[in-house]
């Protein structure tokens, strides 16, 4: 039959598909959009620093901000302890806000585009789940020796050593996901099995409190662990959260050819190519190390993952992850700055849960974008 | 990709030669679904020899559950093969990488798409993923080939659009550009047509058609509308299911042989339809409530015949008994004149005419089956 449709057509060999360019299309490169994501990008850069100045200079003490850029320029303050406090307090919890909110943001935007669900978020998975159990496993059962107050509680098996076993929980319960997710080829199911891990896991975490109810100081100490916090991150522990956030987001960024590839769904991203089941191995496990980094060192922090996402697609009004992924990397160190600001409450000794104030700032300002868009069917959709 | 596809491949822009190999085939090729539990997989082809013929529109036509939408999934490497070999330019297509195969064999799915805020040119763009490095970054050359994709399919106004805003025919439109932009030789498309209005829907064929012709690709879309098949294609694949369940047949040929052997009345016909091979078309085989006479000529009369048709009634041969006889006139303009005995009336409409026939019915003789029955009973019986 091939034969036959050679003979009988005039040219010999196949017209290259689409013609040859005859002039550089930069029109159509250029998006209308383009000049909307140039200035968002700026605008939450621009943001981001005067939230580090101000997370720098306000709290139970304010430094005036000519003493905050001495220090940072290595100079000293005028008082000493104003050194310490920025450099040995402040400047890790402002380090530690940015970072946590963008790394995140960027799980949730991941998962989101993953699950095509835009309630998806690095805790659905059951990762907080698991960092929540790590933790109570070694507050309230293990116990820390001779200890009785809060402070001494968590210092002595070392915050380090809660960070690990927040860390160990969240791995542990990722694996057991991804175990399962190669077996499931729906993403809509796998949520759901992830949402199941997430309810039994917590449901340990219940017993072992029921179990711990007798010494209240370590079940305060979990509670304090559940509000949620930026501060009391010290130098060492940056060393391990750092390098794990970089690594997380700049994996995100590799991603995002394959991201826009699953906005069409699992089926027409395997047709253009896409190893769709190593893809999403590659996505959960870098939502995992993030989020279960952050986890062991902040607690859990809902709404920054599920929120920042819409915020960023709100601003951009673009699904497109190569402006998404890096807006919502910086929306999310906006939100974290700005959360870890109002929690501190600036000129007070008294702080508010990190928690609390996430979602009660957080979610009135989530709904008024996903309002103030036209087709906030289609916003949500991830 | 293995280096004796690449040859081929080369060959192929100069030498006729390839052009005997087809560009998608398969040999023995059995398609259905493996069972886990039951002892019997699903067969619904069994060992069949494909070729796909290069630069021309194929559909493959079947009724409902037939299977169409199964053995594209196989022909495309979506779904495994329960047996047999599917070849890609004459090359097994396991050998391609995912990526060397979505570079050749682009598809337009059923699968609904839920895009988000993705523009339509945005939307086409995902398909040069096969084609881009890494990060996804669009060279002049992709922005090229989108806006040709966008022109083939006659949508480059629609570029900025957002995606959430098109027609149903539109979307159709830009899931194809997006398959264009693939740059691919052979072109899938399930159900292209399932949500398209009858005009368009042969607009849309003989666009797939006119790219298949003017750049050698090989295009395959399944349907269920025969009309539509046997109008607008250069080859049919007629999927005939088993009357017993077992796995369908498939016969290839131009649509006109397929019709006159009557295979398309086997694959479709139901035990009240039957394909009319004279009319090109489907129509009931219940038998006639009555003969019909119907005098009169052009557009008037071929609709009359089938406001009768519709109403269960046959046209009466040539001087052949008839229960009623129905005028078309013309002039002054077009009205229907209906005698029966005892009865006459004047129409100007088709509704009007058929409102009385439907009341007349009952008392026109059924017998007309039965020519002599009819020559004695022609009146109504009161």
């Amino acid at each position: 039959m091939t034969l036959a449709d050679a003979g009988l057509r005039p040219r010999g060999a196949r017209r290259s598909l689409p013609p040859p360019a005859s002039e550089p299309p930069a029109e159509r490169a250029r998006a209308p959009g383009h000049a909307r994501v140039v200035v968002a990008l700026i605008g939450l850069g621009a943001l981001i620093a005067v939230g580090a100045l101000a997370s720098l200079a306000l709290g139970s003490v304010r430094i005036p901000l000519a003493e905050v850029a001495a220090v940072l320029t290595g100079g000293e303050a005028s008082r000493e302890a104003w050194s310490t406090i920025v450099m040995d307090v402040r400047l890790p919890r402002t380090i530690t806000a940015a970072l946590a909110g963008a790394g995140l943001g960027v799980a949730g935007l991941g998962l989101q585009t993953l699950f095509r669900n835009p309630l998806a978020e690095p805790f659905v998975l059951g990762i907080s789940a698991g960092a929540s159990l790590g933790v109570a496993v070694v507050v309230l059962a293990v116990g820390t020796v001779g200890s009785t107050t809060l402070v001494a509680g968590l210092s002595a098996l070392g915050s380090m050593g809660v960070a690990s076993a927040a860390a160990l929980g969240a791995g542990l319960v990722t694996a057991l996901v991804l175990a399962v997710s190669r077996r499931v080829s729906s993403p809509a199911t796998l949520l759901i099995i992830g949402l199941m891990v997430g309810y039994a896991v917590n449901a340990l975490v219940t017993l072992l409190l029921q179990a711990g109810l007798g010494e209240l100081s370590r079940v305060r100490a979990y509670i304090q662990w559940g509000f949620g916090s930026f501060d009391g991150t010290t130098w060492s522990q940056l060393q391990v959260l750092v390098p794990l956030v970089l690594v997380g987001l700049a994996v995100t960024w590799a991603l995002t050819k394959a991201l826009n590839a699953l906005l069409l769904g699992d089926r027409y991203a395997a047709s253009m190519g896409l190893a769709v089941r190593r893809t999403r191995t590659a996505i959960i496990g870098t939502s995992a190390v993030l989020a279960g980094a952050i986890t062991a060192f902040c607690g859990p922090i809902a709404f920054i993952g599920i929120a920042t996402p819409h915020l960023a697609r709100g601003l951009l009004r673009t699904s497109d992850h190569r402006v998404l992924v890096p807006a919502t990397a910086l929306g999310g160190a906006v939100v974290g700055l700005g959360a870890g600001l109002v929690a501190g409450l600036p000129g007070s000794e008294q702080t508010l849960p990190l928690n609390a104030v996430t979602s009660l700032l957080g979610a009135p300002i989530v709904i008024m974008v996903l309002l103030r868009l036209r087709r906030s069917g289609q916003a949500v959709a991830a | 990709m293995s280096p004796t596809a690449d040859a081929h491949r080369d060959r192929g822009t100069l030498a006729p030669a390839t052009w005997t190999v087809p560009p998608l085939a398969a040999t023995a090729l059995s398609v259905g679904y493996r069972r886990r539990r039951r002892r019997r997989d699903t067969v619904v082809l069994a060992e069949q020899d494909l070729a796909l013929p290069r630069g021309a529109l194929t559909v493959l036509l079947g009724p409902n559950g037939s299977g169409k939408t199964t053995l594209l999934r196989t022909l495309v490497g979506m779904q495994p093969a329960l047996a047999g070999t599917v070849a890609l330019e004459g090359e097994p297509l396991e050998r391609f990488s995912a990526r060397e195969r979505a570079r050749r064999i682009a598809v337009v799915l059923t699968d609904p798409v839920d895009a988000g805020l993705l523009r339509v040119v945005d939307l086409v763009a995902l398909g040069r993923h096969p084609r881009t490095r890494w990060d996804g970054r669009l060279t002049a050359q992709d922005h090229h080939v989108v806006a040709w994709a966008l022109d083939a399919v006659g949508v480059g106004h629609l570029a900025h659009r957002p995606v959430p805003e098109l027609s149903d025919g539109e979307r159709q439109r830009v899931l194809i550009a997006r398959a264009l932009a693939q740059e691919p030789t052979v072109l899938l498309l399930d159900e292209p047509v399932a949500y398209v209005d009858v005009a368009r829907r042969v607009d849309l064929l003989g666009l797939l058609r006119d790219l298949a012709h003017e750049c050698g690709l090989s295009v395959l879309v399944t349907t269920h509308d025969v009309d539509l098949a046997l109008r607008a294609t250069d080859h049919v694949w007629l999927l005939m299911p088993d009357d017993e369940d077992g796995p369908a047949r498939l016969r290839a040929g131009a649509p006109e042989d397929l019709a006159l052997e009557g295979a398309v009345g086997a694959a479709f016909g139901t035990q009240t339809t039957t394909f009319d091979l004279t009319a090109g078309g489907f129509r009931t085989t219940s038998p006639p409530l009555a003969r019909v006479r119907l005098h009169g000529t052009g557009a008037g009369a071929a609709w009359t015949e089938r406001a009768l048709r519709r109403e269960g009634l046959d046209l009466a041969d040539p001087g052949a008994p008839a229960a009623a006889t129905v005028t078309v006139s013309e002039q002054p303009r077009r009205h229907w004149r209906l005698d029966a005995v005892e009865w006459s009336s004047d129409h100007d409409s088709l509704a009007s005419l058929t409102a009385t026939l439907r009341r007349l019915v009952p008392h026109l003789l059924t017998g007309a089956a039965s020519p002599e029955d009819a020559q004695h009973h022609g009146l109504p019986q009161r």
